[in-house]
């Protein structure tokens, strides 16, 4: 059974019973359809980014540091990915980050996993992905997510590119050390459902508007139409998906439910997971906040190894998912 | 009272800046309110994340977006 199933009761019961809108109408589909949407995905955000910032308040970005900077390239790599999906990403955060992260001896390719995942693997992508795509979705981007993470933290690592960073990086050094706090299991729930709520207030007009407009699509346009424009799967749409995600950042969980629709309406998966890998990991903001750190040449090459990786990943996707 | 906003030029930063500003206003207290930019600063005080806020020296916020109420509560606790 689907385990959504109460709230599309809840959902039906709202549509039909409450704004007495005919059943089998574009219009009943619409409002049906929104409202289930609105509901799931705000369960889901509440659950979901609640644990995960539960769990976060045992393992703050200065204790990772503190693992990650013993560590040699390899493990370095895989344990910074994977402290990435539960460490939140603000762009204002990028450069304290990467300071902290050098000046204290975490290798630069190993940093560079960490500045890779920790935005492209964040909890409200993955609720949305989860939410609008499915549990096996969901599982891919995150294992994909990994994957591009981990390699281009190596490749960058190996092309040892500490001439292209600013002198005044390596100028200090810090120390990694990391001194644990006791915080009592109630005030850890209490910063967590602080930190739930912030979220829900910043996103909810985007995941309204996109919701909406998904809805939209949902009901009144044919799959026909748009499978004809943007469904079948050009050689160019993978690229063209990635481009158009890199200036989308702030706007992430308005576009999912968007997408969401255009997958449902024929948008190829591969298509669909480069795209929002792309809103997601490579961000016009965070590359010039990191202009501060780091000569434009090195944004460049950081940008494009992640960039072959998401495409990489769109066309595997598209070839297997065909 | 000395209050100190320690951000990498963010726009959360400045924002963070800016309500701590109209906060002080509202609550008319007297506070030498600065905005440093040095990010060194934030990296030498053990911390990776910004904006930072500091109270007479003492780190009481951080990374995360505050609201008018929360900055205020600090602020009391603070100067208790």
């Amino acid at each position: 059974m689907d385990i959504f199933y109460p709230i599309k009761i809840v959902a039906d019961f709202l549509t039909f019973t409450i704004l007495n809108i005919q059943t089998e109408t574009h219009i009943a589909h619409v409002v049906n359809f929104f409202i289930y949407d609105t509901i799931k995905i705000l369960l889901l955000l509440v659950i979901i980014i609640f644990t995960i910032s539960f769990v976060r308040t045992f393992i703050p970005a200065e204790k990772i540091r503190s693992i990650l900077v013993r560590k040699n390239e390899f493990v370095g790599n895989i344990l910074a990915s994977l402290f990435g999906i539960i460490t939140p990403f603000c762009t204002c955060s990028a450069i304290p980050l990467f300071l902290g992260f050098i000046q204290a001896g975490v290798p630069l390719g190993v940093t560079f996993s960490f500045l890779i995942s920790s935005p492209m693997i964040n909890e409200v992508a993955l609720v949305l992905l989860l939410g609008m795509f499915g549990w096996k979705i969901a599982l891919l981007y995150v294992i994909t997510g990994l994957i591009i993470a981990i390699l281009s933290g190596i490749i960058i690592g190996r092309l040892k590119p500490e001439n292209l960073i600013e002198d005044f990086v390596f100028k200090q050094k810090i120390s990694a050390h990391f001194e644990e706090t006791k915080i009592s299991v109630s005030k850890r729930a209490y910063f967590a459902s602080e930190y739930t709520l912030g979220i829900i207030k910043k996103v909810w007009p985007y995941l309204l508007v996109g919701i909406g407009l998904g809805a939209l699509i949902h009901g009144y346009v044919p799959a026909s139409a748009l499978t004809a424009i943007i469904g079948s799967s050009h050689w160019y749409s993978v690229p063209v998906a990635v481009i158009i995600g890199i200036p989308l950042y702030s706007n992430a969980a308005g576009i999912i439910p968007l997408v969401s629709v255009l997958l449902e309406k024929g948008v190829s998966v591969g298509t669909a997971l480069a795209f929002m890998m792309s809103v997601t990991a490579l961000s016009l903001p965070e590359f010039i906040i990191l202009k501060k750190v780091m000569k434009t040449q090195l944004i460049l090459i950081f940008a494009g190894i992640v960039a072959t990786g998401i495409i990489a990943t769109g066309y595997i996707f598209n070839i297997i998912l065909s | 009272m000395k209050i100190q906003v320690l951000g990498s030029g963010c726009p959360t930063c400045k924002k963070m800046f800016e309500l701590v500003q109209t906060t002080v206003r509202d609550m008319g207290i007297t506070a030498e309110i600065e905005y440093i930019s040095d990010i060194q600063k934030i990296v030498a005080m053990g911390l990776l994340q910004s904006p930072v806020l500091v109270i007479n020296d003492k780190v009481v916020l951080v990374g995360a977006t505050a609201d008018m109420e929360k900055i205020k509560n600090i602020i009391l606790q603070q100067s208790a």
